[in-house]
Protein backbone atom coordinates (compact mmCIF):
# COMPACT_ATOMS: atom_id res chain seq x y z
CA UNK A 1 0.00 0.00 0.00
CA UNK A 2 1.35 3.20 -0.64
CA UNK A 3 1.92 5.73 1.64
CA UNK A 4 0.89 9.51 1.55
CA UNK A 5 2.37 10.31 4.98
CA UNK A 6 6.02 9.14 5.80
CA UNK A 7 6.66 6.79 8.54
CA UNK A 8 4.14 5.68 11.23
CA UNK A 9 1.23 7.47 11.01
CA UNK A 10 -0.62 6.19 8.08
CA UNK A 11 -4.21 6.88 7.53
CA UNK A 12 -5.32 3.80 7.90
CA UNK A 13 -3.48 3.23 11.30
CA UNK A 14 -4.83 6.32 12.50
CA UNK A 15 -8.07 5.06 11.51
CA UNK A 16 -7.56 2.06 13.33
CA UNK A 17 -6.81 4.29 16.50
CA UNK A 18 -9.90 6.29 15.98
CA UNK A 19 -12.14 3.53 16.16
CA UNK A 20 -10.98 1.55 18.87
CA UNK A 21 -10.81 4.88 21.11
CA UNK A 22 -14.38 5.25 20.05
CA UNK A 23 -14.76 1.74 20.72
CA UNK A 24 -13.39 2.43 23.98
CA UNK A 25 -16.05 5.17 24.48
CA UNK A 26 -19.24 3.23 23.66
CA UNK A 27 -17.90 0.27 25.84
CA UNK A 28 -18.25 3.21 28.92
CA UNK A 29 -21.92 3.95 27.89
CA UNK A 30 -22.49 -0.09 27.67
CA UNK A 31 -21.46 -0.04 31.35
CA UNK A 32 -22.65 2.68 33.07
CA UNK A 33 -25.71 3.03 30.91
CA UNK A 34 -28.48 3.47 33.59
CA UNK A 35 -31.37 2.09 31.29
CA UNK A 36 -31.49 -0.86 29.26
CA UNK A 37 -32.26 1.27 25.92
CA UNK A 38 -28.77 2.98 26.94
CA UNK A 39 -27.43 -0.11 26.64
CA UNK A 40 -29.19 -1.60 23.47
CA UNK A 41 -28.21 1.94 21.56
CA UNK A 42 -24.29 1.64 22.38
CA UNK A 43 -24.22 -2.05 21.84
CA UNK A 44 -25.60 -0.74 18.61
CA UNK A 45 -23.12 1.78 17.71
CA UNK A 46 -19.87 -0.80 18.70
CA UNK A 47 -21.27 -3.24 15.89
CA UNK A 48 -21.49 -0.35 13.34
CA UNK A 49 -17.50 0.42 14.55
CA UNK A 50 -16.81 -3.07 14.13
CA UNK A 51 -18.44 -2.29 10.45
CA UNK A 52 -16.16 0.28 10.09
CA UNK A 53 -13.36 -1.47 11.18
CA UNK A 54 -13.66 -4.22 8.55
CA UNK A 55 -14.11 -1.88 6.27
CA UNK A 56 -10.72 -0.38 7.03
CA UNK A 57 -9.08 -4.32 7.55
CA UNK A 58 -10.71 -4.45 3.86
CA UNK A 59 -8.66 -1.40 3.03
CA UNK A 60 -5.88 -2.83 4.41
CA UNK A 61 -4.95 -6.71 3.44
CA UNK A 62 -6.37 -6.37 0.25
CA UNK A 63 -8.98 -9.27 1.10
CA UNK A 64 -12.86 -8.56 -0.33
CA UNK A 65 -14.04 -11.22 2.17
CA UNK A 66 -14.36 -8.80 4.92
CA UNK A 67 -16.29 -6.61 3.10
CA UNK A 68 -19.18 -8.97 3.42
CA UNK A 69 -18.82 -10.08 6.92
CA UNK A 70 -19.18 -6.28 7.15
CA UNK A 71 -22.64 -6.38 5.39
CA UNK A 72 -23.30 -9.39 7.32
CA UNK A 73 -22.92 -7.42 10.64
CA UNK A 74 -25.06 -4.48 9.27
CA UNK A 75 -28.08 -6.43 9.04
CA UNK A 76 -27.18 -8.39 11.87
CA UNK A 77 -27.30 -5.08 14.18
CA UNK A 78 -30.28 -4.20 12.63
CA UNK A 79 -32.34 -7.13 13.66
CA UNK A 80 -30.99 -6.94 17.14
CA UNK A 81 -32.40 -3.46 17.55
CA UNK A 82 -35.21 -4.11 16.30
CA UNK A 83 -35.56 -7.01 18.61
CA UNK A 84 -34.89 -5.17 21.17
CA UNK A 85 -37.24 -2.62 21.02
CA UNK A 86 -39.66 -4.89 20.27
CA UNK A 87 -38.99 -6.66 23.57
CA UNK A 88 -39.05 -3.52 25.46
CA UNK A 89 -42.38 -2.27 24.18
CA UNK A 90 -44.04 -5.31 25.31
CA UNK A 91 -42.61 -5.48 28.37
CA UNK A 92 -43.83 -1.92 28.73
CA UNK A 93 -46.91 -3.10 27.93
CA UNK A 94 -46.56 -6.17 30.17
CA UNK A 95 -47.61 -8.90 28.00
CA UNK B 1 -5.20 13.59 -6.27
CA UNK B 2 -7.28 10.27 -5.65
CA UNK B 3 -5.10 8.90 -2.73
CA UNK B 4 -6.07 12.58 -1.08
CA UNK B 5 -9.58 11.91 -1.46
CA UNK B 6 -9.67 8.22 0.11
CA UNK B 7 -7.32 9.52 2.99
CA UNK B 8 -10.00 12.55 3.35
CA UNK B 9 -13.05 10.45 2.94
CA UNK B 10 -11.58 8.12 6.10
CA UNK B 11 -10.12 10.36 8.16
CA UNK B 12 -13.67 12.20 8.18
CA UNK B 13 -16.01 9.01 8.59
CA UNK B 14 -13.35 7.77 11.36
CA UNK B 15 -14.00 11.58 12.88
CA UNK B 16 -17.68 11.53 12.75
CA UNK B 17 -17.33 7.59 14.06
CA UNK B 18 -15.49 9.15 17.24
CA UNK B 19 -17.45 12.21 17.52
CA UNK B 20 -20.76 9.91 17.63
CA UNK B 21 -18.71 7.88 20.64
CA UNK B 22 -17.97 10.70 22.46
CA UNK B 23 -22.01 11.90 21.99
CA UNK B 24 -23.15 9.09 23.96
CA UNK B 25 -20.89 9.16 26.74
CA UNK B 26 -21.48 12.99 27.08
CA UNK B 27 -24.44 13.87 26.47
CA UNK B 28 -27.14 13.95 29.45
CA UNK B 29 -30.20 12.06 28.40
CA UNK B 30 -31.03 8.53 26.00
CA UNK B 31 -32.32 10.64 23.83
CA UNK B 32 -29.58 13.18 22.63
CA UNK B 33 -27.51 9.99 23.32
CA UNK B 34 -29.82 8.46 20.37
CA UNK B 35 -29.56 11.00 18.27
CA UNK B 36 -25.78 11.53 18.24
CA UNK B 37 -25.28 8.31 18.08
CA UNK B 38 -27.50 7.28 14.98
CA UNK B 39 -26.15 10.27 13.38
CA UNK B 40 -22.54 9.82 13.46
CA UNK B 41 -22.34 6.33 12.61
CA UNK B 42 -24.42 6.60 9.55
CA UNK B 43 -22.69 9.53 8.27
CA UNK B 44 -19.43 8.39 9.43
CA UNK B 45 -19.52 4.31 8.03
CA UNK B 46 -21.23 5.64 5.03
CA UNK B 47 -17.84 8.02 4.53
CA UNK B 48 -15.52 5.04 5.33
CA UNK B 49 -17.20 2.60 2.74
CA UNK B 50 -16.78 5.28 -0.05
CA UNK B 51 -13.22 5.67 0.77
CA UNK B 52 -13.13 1.65 0.75
CA UNK B 53 -14.95 1.57 -3.19
CA UNK B 54 -12.60 4.07 -4.11
CA UNK B 55 -9.91 2.34 -3.10
CA UNK B 56 -9.79 -0.94 -4.16
CA UNK B 57 -10.41 -1.30 -8.31
CA UNK B 58 -12.72 -3.47 -7.62
CA UNK B 59 -16.56 -2.58 -9.29
CA UNK B 60 -18.17 -5.69 -7.33
CA UNK B 61 -16.55 -4.19 -4.30
CA UNK B 62 -17.65 -1.11 -4.60
CA UNK B 63 -21.02 -1.84 -5.54
CA UNK B 64 -21.38 -4.42 -2.34
CA UNK B 65 -20.16 -1.14 -0.36
CA UNK B 66 -22.34 1.38 -1.91
CA UNK B 67 -25.11 -0.66 -1.27
CA UNK B 68 -24.16 -0.91 2.29
CA UNK B 69 -24.45 2.92 2.40
CA UNK B 70 -28.03 2.70 1.49
CA UNK B 71 -28.30 -0.05 3.98
CA UNK B 72 -27.69 2.02 6.85
CA UNK B 73 -29.28 5.22 5.69
CA UNK B 74 -32.40 2.94 5.40
CA UNK B 75 -31.76 1.23 8.79
CA UNK B 76 -30.49 3.28 10.84
CA UNK B 77 -33.61 5.49 11.35
CA UNK B 78 -35.84 2.97 11.57
CA UNK B 79 -33.95 1.35 14.32
CA UNK B 80 -33.25 4.51 16.51
CA UNK B 81 -36.88 5.59 16.17
CA UNK B 82 -38.27 1.77 17.53
CA UNK B 83 -35.42 2.26 20.65
CA UNK B 84 -36.63 5.57 20.90
CA UNK B 85 -40.49 4.92 21.08
CA UNK B 86 -39.92 1.39 23.21
CA UNK B 87 -37.95 3.86 25.84
CA UNK B 88 -40.68 6.44 25.84
CA UNK B 89 -42.94 3.91 26.96
CA UNK B 90 -40.91 1.92 29.82
CA UNK B 91 -40.72 5.94 30.86
CA UNK B 92 -37.11 6.34 30.53
CA UNK B 93 -36.78 10.19 32.28
CA UNK B 94 -35.77 12.93 30.01
CA UNK B 95 -32.98 15.48 30.44
CA UNK B 96 -33.80 17.77 33.44
CA UNK B 97 -33.39 20.93 30.65
CA UNK B 98 -36.12 19.43 28.48
CA UNK B 99 -38.16 22.33 26.98
CA UNK B 100 -41.21 20.94 25.77
CA UNK B 101 -42.31 17.12 25.32
CA UNK B 102 -44.92 17.46 22.91
CA UNK B 103 -45.94 13.61 22.74
CA UNK B 104 -46.86 13.90 26.31
CA UNK B 105 -50.27 12.35 26.71
CA UNK B 106 -50.95 11.53 23.31
CA UNK B 107 -50.07 8.03 23.50
CA UNK B 108 -52.76 5.52 24.44
CA UNK B 109 -51.32 3.90 28.30
CA UNK B 110 -52.67 0.68 27.04
CA UNK B 111 -52.83 0.65 22.97
CA UNK B 112 -49.38 3.02 22.53
CA UNK B 113 -51.29 4.13 19.80
CA UNK B 114 -50.52 7.87 19.04
CA UNK B 115 -53.53 9.85 18.90
CA UNK B 116 -53.69 13.47 17.35
CA UNK B 117 -55.58 15.06 20.79
CA UNK B 118 -53.93 14.66 24.38
CA UNK B 119 -55.74 12.02 27.03
CA UNK B 120 -55.38 14.77 29.36
CA UNK B 121 -57.00 17.16 27.75
CA UNK B 122 -59.48 15.19 27.20
CA UNK B 123 -59.62 14.03 31.01
CA UNK B 124 -59.76 17.78 31.89
CA UNK B 125 -62.60 18.11 28.85
CA UNK B 126 -64.69 15.09 30.54
CA UNK B 127 -64.64 17.16 34.17
CA UNK B 128 -66.09 20.26 32.68
CA UNK B 129 -69.11 18.54 30.94
CA UNK B 130 -70.42 16.66 34.48
CA UNK B 131 -73.34 15.46 32.31
CA UNK B 132 -71.58 12.50 30.34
Amino acid sequence: METTLAGFWQPTQIAYAMILLAMFLALVRLVRGPSLPDRVVALDLITVLSAAMLALDTMATRQTVFIDAAIVLALISFLGTIAFARYLERRARGE
Amino acid sequence: MSELIQDGLLLAGCGLLLLAAVGIVRMPDLFTRMQTATKGATLGISCILIAVALAMDDFGLAIRALLTVGFFFLTAPVAAHMIGRAAYFIGVPLWQGTIADELKGHYDERSHILSATSSVAAQSADKETPGR
